[in-house]
């Protein structure tokens, strides 16, 4: 069933399915993102956990959640998904459980476990078209363990294992994975981009998905005060500027038809966001690697270019 | 009831069908393949209704089976060597979510070398996981046991994944006569599940593979997991006591053959405990007073049936069908260790046999009765013996003098 688009901050479901209390650090661009989607989804959920940050979330005898839990494990909550939702229907067809009882399944994972571990298994579930939400929260690497590279890094990020040195001075050497266009190769019913920094575009997001069956899924570029070397309070500010920029492009993709749900009309310059980072600082001191820099930039163009979003 | 002949994996296809599963996660892999054909068959015409799903991955398979338990279906899955240490890790997850999955492992030795024929390994590889371990000899046993372990499993004083072993070839794909219970008696024996614990549904949101945070917790829930593990020895033998009952054929934890009066005991398990019941007929038409006794049960380990079935014996030789590289057998450190503190522990020795398939000859259960007495008489002891004959290294000199032609060409 499609539903009516909100228009305004005021129109987000006030109600809170994640719970204040969270073990979660200051200025979690992910818990944001979390908070919004269960906004949308309602407290009949099932949530499938992979390893990351928000294992952390659910630790006995506490968890901030109104829904259900499951950790699995770092390489397979798209397949704890599939048993349950697979059980669920079994049990409803049965009459063994009443359909009134009925969940819906969400994976959340971090960036680890969707662009790198849990890719195989990820690429199951959706060639099953199993009915299940997944929901990515991406800082751009292993957060959890103290920011190490992982496939989502992009180019010339610092981390823990690609520390800027005088033989690999721009930190992390490859470009970040088109998770994206890997999963949208599969032709999900419902793919889109979000972000914690465009909640109305977030949530309608999710009312859209509502109405397909099989897997919908949901990438959002989370600021993580730790990894990323910022202070909490800029989070929004950050998460905004990566869409303004143009570095996060806000966007969905109904049966592999790319549509743009957020365009900026002047794209901000790249230096913008990367300034102020402290993963990026080596980028501008102590002297401006000039190539680097314009190779990040030259990327952002060129993928609006081919969108013919920028002329 | 009918009568058929099944080969190991029919058995446990017929014991799933018969246990009237909701919903089995599937991947293939030699030679457990038979057994997923076999279901995906029936659920395909209509004779099961069930939901088989082909996975990813034997790490996706044993996650969604074990999901799909925690969420009240009744689960299965099979696998074997490789594809079970492949999902391996989910072995021990699925094990601490507390949900009564059963499985079938069919032994295959572990790469490398890869290869296709049996040993324990594998499934020894998960000994300490919290699964409970059943072990057939028979594609009877096969059948019964699938039906045995979801009793157990569901049982609310055990809550524990099952893993039913049968060997590789030697029983997957071995012909025997199998009696097929008809499903109502199955149904009266083992009731459709319905789960009184925390599963998923609406009403009732629950958090499930929750972290814990310090050793408190922790050793806590760990401890749980083995207490039930050993209430299952209890429960066991009363379901068995049941199953017996409705469907005249015993399992107990531990099964003795002309164990009695035996003085020299072999201790063995799975369908190589046929060979050995062979070798102590043998061994007693030359007059040795032989005997053996086969492990249904290696977790939780039947520590007091195998101590009473033991004390007392001149000698007692364990043959393990598996390697702990650079120790020895796997199960005589376990069978030693039940035994270590008995006043009438009997002299224990280890021996090494049938790695990746290898045939265990008369000849080499002779050697083995040969060293029972010998130590016993002359208190010589070594080992773990490594078995192997005359003959096989003779093949295997052939192969390396191959190896080594090629080499030089």
């Amino acid at each position: 069933m499609k539903e009516e688009p909100i228009k305004s901050f005021r129109d987000i479901p006030g109600e809170e399915v994640l719970c204040s209390g969270t073990p979660a650090c200051a200025g979690c661009g992910g818990l944001l993102t979390l908070r919004h989607c269960l906004k949308a989804l309602g407290d009949r959920v099932v949530i499938v956990n992979a390893a990351s940050c928000f294992t952390l979330l659910a630790i006995y005898p506490l968890n901030p959640f109104k829904n259900s839990w499951l950790y699995t494990a770092m390489a397979s909550a798209p397949a704890g998904a599939q048993g349950v939702r697979d059980a669920l229907d079994v049990l409803i067809e049965k009459g063994k459980l009443d359909s009134e009882e009925d969940l819906k399944v969400v994976v959340l994972t971090g960036d680890g476990s969707a662009y790198d571990m849990g890719l195989s298994s990820t690429s199951g579930a959706l060639y099953r078209n199993l009915d299940f939400y997944y929901i990515c929260y991406d800082n751009e690497a292993y957060g959890n363990t103290g920011f190490q590279e992982s496939g989502a890094t992009p180019l010339g990020s610092k981390t823990a294992t690609t520390p800027p040195g005088e033989r690999h001075p721009i930190g992390s050497e490859l470009p970040k994975k088109d998770l994206f266009e890997i999963w949208k190769s599969h032709r999900p019913p419902y793919l889109a981009t979000i972000s914690p920094a465009y909640p109305i575009d977030l949530i309608n997001k999710f009312k859209r998905a509502g109405q397909y069956r099989g897997p919908k899924l949901f990438i959002s570029l989370v600021p993580c005060p730790p990894g990323w070397g910022t202070d909490p309070s800029r989070s929004v500010d950050l998460a905004k500027l990566a869409v303004e920029t143009g570095v996060w492009a806000l966007k969905e993709a109904v049966r592999g038809e790319v549509g743009h749900t957020v365009v900026p009309k002047r794209f901000k310059p790249v230096e913008e966001y990367l300034r102020g980072q402290g993963r990026f600082a080596h980028l501008f001191r102590p002297v401006r690697q000039e190539e680097t820099l314009r190779e990040i930039q030259e990327r952002v163009d060129e993928y609006w270019r081919l969108h013919k979003l920028l002329l | 009831m009918t009568r058929e002949m099944l080969t190991g994996n029919a058995a446990a296809a017929w014991g799933v069908r018969l246990a009237e599963v909701d919903y089995v996660p599937v991947y293939p892999i030699t030679p457990q393949t038979e057994i997923i054909e076999t279901l995906a068959e029936w659920i395909s015409d209509g004779m099961m209704d069930a939901r088989l799903v082909t996975m990813d991955s034997e790490h996706s398979m044993i996650t969604a089976a074990g999901a799909a338990s925690a969420t009240g279906a009744r689960a299965f899955t099979a696998t074997s060597s490789q594809g079970l240490l492949y999902g391996f890790e989910m072995i021990y997850t699925v094990a601490g979510w507390r949900v009564p999955l059963v499985m079938v492992n069919v032994s295959r030795g572990l790469s490398s070398p890869l290869t296709l024929e049996p040993d324990h390994n594998d499934v020894l590889a998960i000994r300490d996981s919290g699964f409970l371990q059943i072990h057939c000899e028979t594609c009877q046993e096969v059948l019964d046991s699938i039906i045995l372990a979801y009793r157990l499993a569901e049982d609310e004083r055990v809550l524990l994944p099952v893993m039913v072993n049968m060997d590789g070839f030697y029983l997957s794909f071995t012909r025997e006569p199998v009696e097929i219970p008809n499903p109502e008696e199955v149904r009266e024996f083992l009731p459709p599940y319905r789960p009184k614990h925390a599963f998923f549904m609406a009403s009732q949101p629950m958090a499930q593979g929750v972290a814990v945070l310090g050793g408190s917790a922790y050793s806590y829930f760990k401890y749980q997991m083995h207490l039930a593990s050993l209430k299952a020895l209890e429960v066991y033998g009363e379901i068995c006591a049941e199953f017996e009952r409705e469907f005249r054929r015993g399992y107990g934890p531990v099964e003795g053959y002309m164990l009695e009066d035996a003085e020299y005991a072999l201790v063995m398990v799975g369908s190589f405990s046929t060979l050995g019941k062979k070798a102590v007929k043998r061994a007693r038409d030359r007059g040795i007073r032989a005997g053996l006794l086969k492990l249904r049960l290696l977790r939780p380990f039947p520590e007091a049936d195998l101590r009473r079935a033991l004390e007392g014996k001149r000698a007692v030789a364990v043959l393990d069908q598996n390697i702990s590289v650079g120790k020895g057998g796997i199960l005589y450190s376990e069978v030693a260790s039940c035994l270590c503190n008995s006043k009438k522990r009997p002299v224990l020795l280890s021996f090494i046999g049938g790695l990746g398939g290898k045939n265990i000859s008369p000849h080499e259960f002779e050697f083995l009765f040969e060293k029972m007495i010998e130590a016993f008489e002359q208190g010589t002891l070594n080992g773990p013996h490594l078995l192997y004959t005359e003959q096989e290294w003779e093949e295997m000199s052939l192969l390396k003098r191959t190896a080594e032609k090629e080499g030089a060409a």
